[in-house]
């Protein structure tokens, strides 16, 4: 937390958590599936269900998943926009149970992928992923994050790690989370540092990964 | 016994030991964090500055109408009545009420501001700085120093209290906002450290207790108006501060009740639009043929 955090972030209005979040929400999304969506369907939680509407929450999650900045003023029109570029949206009322009054289910889908996260706004414009695909993460969105999907076995993080030292990428943090053992896995990894394509690709030509997906950090306007 | 850092005690000992204002204790400490030079971290808050300026001319320059027709124009009302010569206790006073509706009215209707600290308080920090600073004719460099105490008193509050309504109440938010701009004022107008300490308490002790009660759950009644009252209580708790009054209980013991009395309140008062104004039945718009809140 710094002074920028609080006199900031630049934003639309009316609420960080139910606007600007929102937005990230949506941008962080649209970086993790790597291209524009052709079709979301996006189901809102507790308070996003109840007052989003009044503030903007579906334009503010519209907007993100079209790469809209949080202070983007094209915002309120973000769906106008959408249906401009050719994406098919529809927002529904959804329960996830006990997580934060303000959350988001989204399932994505383009071209090549589909992508199912579940997200919060959790104040002041931050945000926590906390589902992609059905396993249980913790990102935030502040660190540039690679996602890799593979099958459950020894060594697989120390694979990761090696290619990621040798680059000499500081990693801030590393969670592996596997459906059952020897299952589907995801390794979420938070770096200091943007990988360059080289690395990414040199992930992706892992044995046995099935799936190499990257975020970069999530900036905020102005 | 030495003040824990993150205090405000922490910060004015630092700036009393090194003969500097406030906000050259909170300008190094951001750049230490961040890495950035100072000049970096001024032009960037210049920058923010400039996003607050623009929506203060919005809101008076054009009648803003939110999509639930609560907000209809009311900082363009107060301004045509300034002009008109409407004024209470003199311009100065009455444009600092108009700019904190404006940005607010600006925040409702989804325009471009700076959450400072949050969106729902946006308008008292612009509102109480630049008129005052218009007023007194400070210039720019003066103002960008301003707002880094401003935030670093935000900072204090943020680790001490809390700053979001949902926690806190309304007096975490617009209270918090007053409180900044308060200290804010004080060092702009060539304060004391320990007077900026003074103005703070007093300016948080105004609110105490103060309720979120979001009509409709949205940033517009009381909110807008409640940015007004942040602004105008700055103004009066800088002046008693610059004035020499001295507050019985230093900004840090204040604000650490404000965070104990805001975990005190129950919930329907903390932004969840269940109690409060928030459960009144909405009159008073057949007067106005415009909006559409009865419906």
């Amino acid at each position: 937390m710094g002074i920028f955090d609080i006199i900031g972030p630049v934003m639309v209005g009316p609420s960080s958590s139910h606007t600007a979040g929102a937005v990230r929400i949506g941008a962080f999304a649209r970086r993790l599936l790597g291209e524009e969506p052709a079709s979301a369907v996006i189901g809102l939680h507790g308070s996003f269900a109840a007052t989003g509407e009044g503030h903007g929450t579906p334009l503010a999650l519209l907007a993100g998943l079209l790469d809209l900045a949080p202070d983007d003023e094209g915002i309120p029109a973000a769906r106008e926009i959408a249906l401009e570029r050719g994406l098919e949206f529809r927002f529904e009322e959804v329960d996830l149970g006990e997580v934060h009054p303000n959350s988001v289910r989204m399932f994505l889908a383009s071209e090549g992928t589909e992508l199912a996260v579940s997200a919060s706004s959790v104040g002041g414009g931050r945000i926590r992923v906390f589902d992609i695909d059905g396993f249980q993460v913790d990102l935030d969105g502040v660190y540039p994050t690679v996602l890799l999907a593979y099958p459950d076995r020894a060594g697989a993080v120390a694979m990761v790690t090696t290619i990621l030292s040798n680059a000499g990428m500081n990693i801030a943090t590393l969670k592996a989370h596997r459906a059952s053992r020897g299952g589907q896995a995801l390794m979420t990894v938070e770096l200091d540092h943007t990988p360059t394509a080289g690395v990414l690709n040199a992930l992706r030509h892992l044995p046995h990964m099935d799936q190499v997906r990257f975020v970069p950090r999530l900036g905020f306007g102005g | 016994m030495a003040n824990p850092e993150g205090t405000l005690a922490f910060y004015r000992a630092e700036a009393e030991e090194r003969g500097v204002p406030l906000s050259r204790v909170f300008l190094d400490g951001e750049a230490r964090q961040s890495g950035k030079r100072p000049e970096v971290l001024e032009a960037l808050m210049l920058d923010r500055m400039n996003v607050m300026r623009q929506a203060v001319a919005r809101g008076l320059a054009r009648p803003q109408h939110s999509r639930s027709g609560l907000i209809r124009g009311d900082a363009a009302r107060m301004e045509r009545w300034i002009e008109g010569g409407g004024s209470l206790l003199g311009p100065a006073f009455s444009r600092l009420v108009a700019a904190a509706l404006s940005v607010a009215e600006v925040n409702a209707c989804m325009g471009r501001i700076v959450a400072s600290p949050t969106a729902g308080a946006c308008g008292v920090l612009p509102a109480a700085l630049f008129r005052v600073a218009e007023e007194k004719g400070c210039p720019d460099e003066a103002l960008v120093r301003a707002f880094f105490t401003a935030g670093g008193i935000g900072l204090v509050i943020e680790k001490l209290a809390s700053l979001s309504g949902a926690e806190g109440g309304c007096q975490a938010e617009v209270g918090s906002a007053s409180a900044m701009a308060a200290g804010a004022l004080v060092e702009l107008l060539g304060g004391s450290p320990a007077q900026v300490d003074h103005a703070v308490a007093f300016a948080l002790a105004n609110v105490m207790g103060l309720i979120c009660d979001p009509v409709r759950g949205l940033v517009e009644v009381p909110c807008v108006k409640r940015n007004a009252m942040g602004a105008v209580n700055a103004a009066a708790c800088a002046e008693m501060a610059l004035a020499g009054m001295e507050s019985v209980f230093p900004a840090d013991a204040v604000i650490e009740t404000m965070g104990k009395v805001g975990r005190r309140i129950p919930e329907e008062y903390r932004e969840t639009a269940r109690g409060g104004l928030a459960v009144l039945p909405l009159t008073g718009c057949d007067s106005c043929g415009q909006g559409n809140f009865c419906s």
